[in-house]
């Protein structure tokens, strides 16, 4: 079934599902949507499973001519969306018919903006998920950003839903410029020193234009090693800190490469996370440090939270 | 001794790093795989996958299913169980990887050749002669980090690293050699390139190779490499 024509494709338009796991000792990063909670809070506002493929739209997003008469939820970042030139609602159930056109305007706050379309978007499934990862040129729609001429296509579903959802204003989240991130310490918080360490945790790091889906590269105080930056290669994960000889730490986000030679200092908690998906260059950020015994409930609470939003508080406006 | 006692670090409220050691060895990687093999075959409630590298084993978990406490307490135990195993013991296989080098295609033989006081043929000689080890796959994805390479042909990276290294480029780290799957930016000595295709992921595994594997570097020359090619 096809779901739209792309008019214009936007900054950086991809589709993305929850992620693709079980491939890390081959190399496969995990890609994914970049913030989780938005991703599945559109899904969950279209009655989709958590990880139907979504589209992640990053600032300037892409023109679409609905082919369907359908339903779609935008989460995430607010970047002014506009059905046939009128401001589109957020985070509730949204008909559309053949025919509107779906755009984007100037961003107001956040980053990336999920659209979710019922039933999820349809691309063929490489190594279990639709995500895209640009990079290695597979997944998504020919492992590549949407292109003006593409179709996107969807699942048929005959069934439209018999009301519409909507998220209650006080679970939207808000963006704000200044991240405050909970991170675990290690694998390699003894490659530096007590001075680093502080240094770590008492200054505020700003994010730079060289951050992508790969890595967000940030500026601040030199964070000091006891005597080397490099290591003998080990495995990464989206959320690792890496500070190279620079002192300058590296966060590592969900298409990161999967093996890296330099110091991680900590890692940033799940939920923390999915929020610097809507962090932009020239925000900034200040790391916390905390247990993992906390970061647990955290990530506990996380999910029910999720859950909430799924088995009760998604009512109708 | 390469290998010490065993360290246990979180990563993250996710996953933990189970440290063999922290160089490059043979005795190090070889635990490093079986004690991977040994949780694959553990099932041990809540893991989702293992990482094997060089020197540690990665292992992501559902922290709403477990937690590190009890992971740390039975990898301990499977690890008590693992220490007499053998790089041997292994499922493991040998891959021949036909390398046209130099010239076009290997565009730091003349480099590497020169600052070790060698001639071009004997790099290539000295670089396919040996059996080398997958140690690990990381960096993008398929790209075989394999060891070591002899000390008369070990070169440093690049000062500056290359925006584009071509797929199939045959390169020089170190003591280590690897092979691009793809075009991508990498700081390497490119000695050679093969038309062998590394990484597919429509294929299961994607990875031709996997760590514990055995690779065999073979000089073709340009004519077979691009009759290879035009074969795929």
């Amino acid at each position: 079934m096809k779901l739209f024509h792309v008019l214009k494709p936007g900054a950086f338009t991809i589709v993305q599902d929850l992620g693709r796991y079980g491939y890390l000792r081959y190399g496969v990063p995990v890609s994914g949507a970049m913030d989780t909670f938005s991703h599945v809070t559109a899904n969950l506002l279209v009655a989709n499973h958590p990880n139907d493929a979504t589209l992640e739209i990053t600032l300037l997003g892409p023109e679409l001519e609905s082919l369907a008469e359908t339903e779609i939820a935008i989460t995430g970042a607010n970047l002014s969306p506009k059905i046939n030139k009128t401001n589109a609602p957020m985070w509730r159930t949204v008909r559309i018919k053949k025919g509107d056109i779906l755009s984007f305007g100037t961003p107001q706050n956040g980053c990336r903006a999920y659209l979710a379309v019922r039933g999820g978007i349809n691309v063929p499934e490489v190594l279990g998920s639709r995500s895209t990862y640009t990079r290695g040129g597979f997944g998504g729609i020919n492992g590549r950003p949407l292109r003006a001429g593409d179709t996107i296509y969807g699942f048929n579903k005959t069934e439209s839903l018999s009301v519409k959802l909507e998220m209650p204003r006080e679970l939207v989240p808000e963006y704000p410029k200044e991240y405050v991130v909970r991170v675990i310490l290690g694998p390699q918080a003894e490659s530096f020193t007590k001075e680093g360490i502080e240094t770590f945790f008492s200054s505020v790091y700003t994010i730079t234009t060289e951050s992508d889906r790969m890595g967000y590269r940030l500026d601040g105080p030199s964070i000091e090693h006891v005597d080397k930056a490099d290591i003998v290669s080990d495995a990464i994960l989206p959320g690792a800190v890496q500070v190279p000889e620079s002192g300058k730490p590296i966060i590592m986000m969900r298409d990161a490469q999967t093996t890296g030679g330099y110091t991680k200092i900590a890692v940033v908690t799940t939920p923390d996370l999915s929020l610097l998906a809507q962090a932009k260059p020239g925000n900034t950020i200040k790391f916390v440090k905390t247990s993992l015994a906390e970061a647990r409930s955290h990530l506990i609470e996380f999910h029910r939270k999720l859950n909430t939003i799924k088995t009760k508080f998604l009512k109708k406006p | 001794m390469a290998i010490r006692p065993t360290r246990y670090f979180p990563f993250g409220d996710s996953a933990l790093v189970v440290e063999i050691g922290d160089v490059i060895d043979l005795e190090v990687n070889a635990k490093v795989l079986a004690l991977d093999q040994a949780i694959t075959q553990s099932k041990i409630f809540g893991i989702q996958e293992c990482v094997p590298t060089y020197r540690s084993l990665l292992i992501r978990y559902n922290p709403l299913k477990t937690t590190y406490e009890e992971l740390v307490f039975q990898i301990r135990n499977l690890e008590g169980s693992i220490q007499e195993v053998t790089v041997e013991e292994r499922e493991t296989k040998e891959i021949v990887v036909p390398v046209v080098y130099g010239g076009k295609y290997g565009p730091d033989l003349k480099y590497v050749a020169e600052i070790h006081g060698l001639t071009e043929e004997e790099v290539v000689r000295i670089h396919s002669a040996k059996r080398y080890r997958v140690y690990m796959i990381g960096f993008i994805a398929g790209f075989p980090y394999l060891g070591v390479v002899d000390d008369e042909i070990a070169t440093p990276r690049l000062k500056t690293p290359r925006i584009r290294v071509p797929e199939g480029a045959v390169g020089i780290a170190e003591k280590q050699t690897g092979i691009y799957p793809r075009e991508a930016p990498g700081g390497w000595r490119i000695i050679g390139r093969t038309p062998m295709k590394l990484f597919n992921p429509s294929r299961h595994p994607p990875s031709l190779l996997k760590p514990g594997d055995i690779v065999k570097f073979k000089p073709i020359t340009e004519r077979e490499f691009r009759a290879l090619k035009a074969k795929q």
